[in-house]
């Protein structure tokens, strides 16, 4: 008798593929994990933890070129033969509009598209958006042709202004940047995730997979995390494991849950049993 | 040749190039994703070679770098 197993194939191997996507401005997802570049030791390890994700987009910050040596390597290099992956250049380290919509247009006169990843720092220790000005920047982008991700804080309000101004998805935090302390505050993403005609984006703050599955029960559409990956202590197996957590969570939320009951209910028949 | 001093990316430099794209190859940087601003005005890639510089310049050249 031939035994059937339940065995994937292979950690890649996309099931759901052709069923169940998401679209950012007219490119369409399977990957729910989408990754960031910084904090990795090398370039190699920044490859070799995006492909163990089976990530299809990842952010990379916008910088000055070493003009005192450029033979420096480029991380685009290593990145360049990994099939579907997206590039998100961040708006990263800029303070003010200006700055904001001025890093953006290099980000794509360097020729990697028009997604942009909206950030405008509004304390440096904290790292908290201004959405005030995230929204400004939202609506001057969006009109030039730009695909806008904002990272907003966990604010329904600030959510839908985004969406007003333009936004492809919204991106709220779960937690400050790279603290790893998880979601928040529950109610606010379940609000965003509500009321949102565009993809939601769990950015920031995930620590652990149990986290990053969490998003994707709440019902996010996808969640970009870059420390948890990368300040693990093996940067490549995170990766891995949030990518499993990533679409365990997905699964959990289309399958549905069960229903949540304040006593007991006993799984086994009440009924035959021996005295 | 004479050379001409600018800034780039925030550093003065005397350079001998006499436009952006002349710049791109002394600095060993042609043919990579990057972008280039000459005085706060973005240089389309199709320009680097009418794009001419002069002294007192401030040239910035941005390129990808790890970032979340």
């Amino acid at each position: 008798m031939k035994a059937i197993t339940n065995k994937d194939d292979g950690v890649c191997a996309l099931e759901t593929k052709q069923q169940d996507t998401f679209t950012l401005g007219g490119h369409v997802f399977s990957s729910r994990l989408i990754v960031g570049s910084g904090k990795y030791s090398d370039f190699q390890q920044t490859r070799e933890a995006t492909i163990a994700a089976c990530a299809e987009m990842i952010t990379v910050a916008v910088r000055r070129v070493n003009i005192t040596d450029p033979s420096k390597e480029s991380l685009l290099e290593h990145l360049s033969d990994i099939e579907n992956l997206v590039i998100l250049p961040n708006t990263a380290g800029c303070y003010t509009l200006d700055d904001c919509l001025r890093t953006a247009r290099l980000a794509r006169e360097a020729g990697v598209g028009d997604f942009i990843k909206v950030e405008v720092i509004g304390d440096e220790k904290t790292l908290y958006p201004d959405n005030e000005l995230t929204i400004e920047a939202c609506k001057i982008l969006s009109s030039e042709g730009f695909i806008c991700l904002p990272y907003i804080t966990d604010d329904p309000i600030v959510a839908r202004k985004c969406e007003d101004a333009g936004a492809a998805a919204v991106m709220p935090l779960a937690a400050p940047i790279g603290s790893g302390l998880g979601i928040q505050n529950e109610h606010n993403l379940r609000f965003i995730i509500e009321q949102s005609n565009v993809p939601v984006i769990v950015d920031a703050g995930v620590g652990t997979p149990s986290d990053a599955a969490r998003c994707l029960e709440l019902g996010a559409d996808a969640i970009l995390t870059n420390s948890a990956i990368a300040c693990a202590k093996d940067p490549v197996a995170m990766a891995e494991a949030m990518m499993l957590a990533v679409r365990a969570g997905r699964k959990g939320f289309l399958a549905g849950r069960m229903p949540v009951k304040a006593y007991a209910s006993a799984s086994s028949p009440s009924e035959g049993i021996i005295t | 040749m004479a050379e001409i001093e600018i800034s780039f990316n925030g550093e003065l430099r005397n350079v001998k190039s006499s436009n952006v794209q002349e710049l791109l190859e002394e600095f060993e940087l042609s043919g990579r994703k990057l972008a280039v601003e000459l005085n706060m005005k973005i240089v389309p890639r199709d320009s680097y070679q009418s794009a001419t510089l002069s002294e007192g310049d401030n040239i910035e050249v941005v390129h990808f770098v790890g970032g979340g």
